[in-house]
């Protein structure tokens, strides 16, 4: 659990041995020491964990995309994984890989699954039929196919659901402080106890920025990567 | 710039194609010879086979027996997605790639032959333009941004990009509105007499057939030939019942659509009076605006400048 | 591995406990569950019959996603102290974005001709509104709130470091009930959620009505790809 810093009678400025809403000499001398390393923390957790989780649910969902057999046990599975309450999971894996990071990044991942596979099937399957007969009669073998037209035009629904699994994940890996003393949940629960709001504040503020920011991002880049679908008829 | 290839031959000979579980066949010995060059309509009501005789051609679906060849040699000889390399496909949804641009979606298949980029850019504009879509302006857009007609427009220039001999299209304009359709036939020809490819085109519209086909293949349900003629013989001589249901009971006015003013040898019009009409003007028009006028006779600028005239007799006679 | 068996035993030697505290989760979440209703349905229906305010009830949801549930309670507990009263604000706060969004989409987005016939028919807007948007967004509208359900059972675990009740009580308090205990209260507040989430989609499927062909597959929470 991270060391709150306790304002220290006599050192610490009036704000803060009072305890008022937000205090910025705090976050501006303890930036670096405490919130920047949770900050960064937290995002590698995320990105971790959105990284391994997408390149399973690509693999099942390219899988699933050729033998239809498999969509349904993946996503049964994904789903009761999604289910479990978080801080369960957590305690139900950490007899198995300890109070480490990977208890943490193994439920992470397990939250992706669900969203990520739904999204990129979906995304593979929405190729219009005559789209994919054109590139059959063409000449296209199955896998130019699946690479030049069946992916790319499943790129909206998987950007789609990449937003979703990242604002997801960012929120969820402050739970995750629960286990291991890593990322913006570290600060927080560091905090509760003595009700110092101000560094409740900063490091809550802070996930909810990083997740808007990521969405921002997200958004941004699915317009670079699709231009076609933002093409309007000029008359 | 490439020179553009040849037309070839392509022959049916005893094509059947049999689903399995279903007693008749979807096609049904069928036998036909389409000379190098020339536009072969496939027409007949639904069901009747036609799309799937034309994709036995390129292989979307397979024989069940006999054999269709291309210059000679079997379809069945090459590798399925080399042959269909090198026959434009055209259908009737189009099937434009929506995330490619206009440019990249007509160099689709040169890209997958290999060509250079040098030569693809090349090639792609030169199509545009014959399908007159002018390069400059439609080369960086996008599927959405284009009209109905425009996009099958593409799909044609798609089609032609790496100069194939064959062409099949599949009903290709019947989602456009009468208006572009007609357009789009015109067009057609126009580019046919620049390429001059061996073209299977099927409809389900006769007339459609007798304006585009050099010859038409007529087949009942069940997929079987009822007539393989061509548009003349067709209307004049129909093989049976059914081939003359289908062609219609105007047939005559049909065949009058045929030829125009222009191709007749005419008398001089020495002081006959009547409606002025155009070289090319076909027969069929010339008939209906003597009905209209309530003439008799209607005068034509021949091609040496003098006046000539065509009587409803002489129409008649032509029709015999 | 022996955890586990450890953790079963654990269960059986203190049934009643576990009970007592699967009980006081489930009228924790019940009564945040009915808060969010009360606040989030009708809104979200109304707006959704107006077809007004779509940007808001559409990014709700996205926003309700990117509150890190930690936050949201840390924040409870530090305006409103600890207590009941700030885990059901906190709950509430998490629980109310799912079901507005789809309240709000699944009336806004009920098939248009079929209000027109009903208006044309000379129906009042409220006579449209009760006997033909509610049913046939009644699905999608209810998928909303077992995801909400499913949210609220999940985060009134969290909760028990603000004072709430439930199961979570067991599993922040390791140095009472050990490891065993730990993990056997993980089991079973994952059932809880597993159980609840079936239940109600069991119920989601009853009040689909026959006309409408919608497959609601047992076990899948409605996470609505957003676009």
């Amino acid at each position: 659990m991270a060391e709150p810093v306790i304002p220290d009678f006599g050192v610490g400025s009036d704000c803060v041995t009072q305890n008022h809403t937000f205090c910025t000499d705090w976050v501006r001398e303890n930036w670096s020491s405490v919130l920047q390393p949770a900050l960064v923390e937290h995002i590698e957790l995320t990105v971790i964990a959105v990284g391994i989780g997408f390149a399973i649910s690509l693999a099942a969902a390219l899988l699933a995309h050729r033998l239809r057999y498999v969509e349904r046990p993946f996503a049964v599975v994904s789903a009761v994984i999604y289910t479990i309450p978080s801080l369960a999971l957590f305690q139900l894996l950490v007899p198995i890989t300890g109070l480490t990071v990977t208890t943490v990044e193994v439920a992470l991942v397990g939250y992706t699954l669900l969203i990520l596979f739904r999204n990129i099937l979906a995304g593979l399957r929405s190729a219009p039929p005559e789209v994919l007969e054109a590139a059959r009669g063409m000449g296209l073998t199955t896998t130019q196919t699946l690479f030049r037209v069946e992916l790319p035009l499943a790129l909206p629904a998987i950007v789609a659901g990449l937003r979703v699994a990242v604002v997801s994940t960012i929120a969820l890996a402050t739970v995750a402080a629960f286990v291991v003393s890593e990322g913006l949940g570290g600060p927080i629960l560091g905090a509760l106890p003595l009700n110092f709001k101000t560094e409740i504040i900063a490091a809550g503020a802070l996930a909810v920025g990083l997740a808007i920011l990521a969405d921002a991002l997200l958004v941004v880049a699915q317009r670079l990567l699709t231009p076609w679908a933002y093409a309007r008829r000029a008359v | 710039m490439r020179a553009p290839r040849q037309a070839v031959e392509i022959e049916f000979d005893h094509a059947t194609k049999r689903y399995p579980g279903r007693p008749a066949p979807a096609v049904d010995d069928l036998s036909l010879s389409i000379p190098a060059g020339e536009i072969c309509c496939l027409v007949g009501p639904s069901g009747g086979g036609k799309t799937t005789a034309m994709k036995l051609v390129n292989r979307l679906v397979d024989l069940t027996s006999g054999d269709i060849r291309i210059d000679g040699r079997s379809v069945m000889t090459l590798d399925e997605t080399e042959l269909r390399r090198g026959i434009g496909y055209v259908i009737q949804q189009v099937g434009l790639f929506p995330h490619m641009t206009i440019a990249e979606n007509v160099a689709t298949v040169p890209r997958l032959l290999g060509w250079s980029k040098a030569e693809t850019a090349a090639r792609v504009d030169e199509l545009l333009d014959l399908v007159d879509l002018p390069a400059r302006d439609y080369r960086a857009r996008y599927a959405s941004q284009i009209s109905g007609g425009e996009r099958q427009r593409v799909g044609l220039a798609r089609a032609l990009a790496a100069d194939p001999p064959v062409m099949l299209m599949d009903e290709p304009f019947g989602a456009l509105d009468p208006i572009t359709r007609t357009r789009l036939q015109k067009e057609l020809l126009r580019i046919q007499g620049e390429v001059r490819k061996t073209i299977i085109f099927v409809t389900h519209d006769i007339d459609e057939a007798i304006l585009i086909g050099d010859r038409i293949a007529i087949l009942r349900e069940g997929g079987v030939l009822a007539q393989y003629a061509t548009p003349e013989e067709l209307l004049a001589h129909p093989a049976d019942e059914f081939v003359a249901r289908f062609v219609g009971a105007d047939r005559g006015l049909k065949r009058l659509s045929l030829k125009r003013l222009g191709d007749l040898d005419l008398e001089p019009a020495n002081g006959a009076v009547g409606p002025l009409l155009d070289a090319d003007t076909t027969l069929r028009d010339a008939l209906s605006v003597m009905l209209n006028a309530g003439a008799r006779t209607v005068l034509v600028e021949g091609g040496d400048g003098t006046t000539r005239v065509l009587t409803l007799d002489r129409l008649t006679e032509l029709l015999r | 591995m022996s955890v586990f068996i450890d953790s079963l035993q654990f269960i059986v030697d203190h049934r009643e406990l576990i009970l007592e505290k699967t009980w006081e989760h489930v009228v924790l979440s019940a009564a945040a569950l009915g808060v969010s209703i009360a606040i989030a349905l009708p809104l979200g229906v109304v707006l959704g019959h107006l077809h007004r305010g779509s940007f808001i009830a559409v990014n709700l949801a996205n926003v309700g996603r990117a509150l890190p549930t930690l936050v949201v309670i840390a924040f409870g507990i530090t305006f409103l102290g600890i207590g009941f009263k700030s885990v059901l604000v906190a709950l509430v706060v998490l629980g109310v974005p799912p079901i507005l969004t789809n309240a709000y989409v699944a009336v806004d987005e009920v098939e248009p001709d079929a209000v027109e016939a009903a208006r044309g028919m000379g129906m009042t807007p409220l006579q449209v509104l009760w006997r033909i948007e509610l049913p046939l967004a009644l699905p999608l509208l209810f998928a909303g709130i077992r995801t909400s359900a499913v949210f609220i059972v999940a985060t009134a675990t969290i909760a028990a470091i603000a004072g709430g009740s439930g199961l979570g009580e067991i599993l922040v308090n390791q140095a009472s009930y050990g490891v065993e205990g730990l993990v056997g209260a993980a089991l079973c507040v994952s059932l809880l959620a597993l159980a609840v989430d079936a239940a109600l989609g069991g119920v989601q499927r009853a009040l689909t009505p026959r006309g409408l062909k919608l497959q609601v597959p047992a076990f899948e929470p409605d996470v609505r790809p957003v676009v």
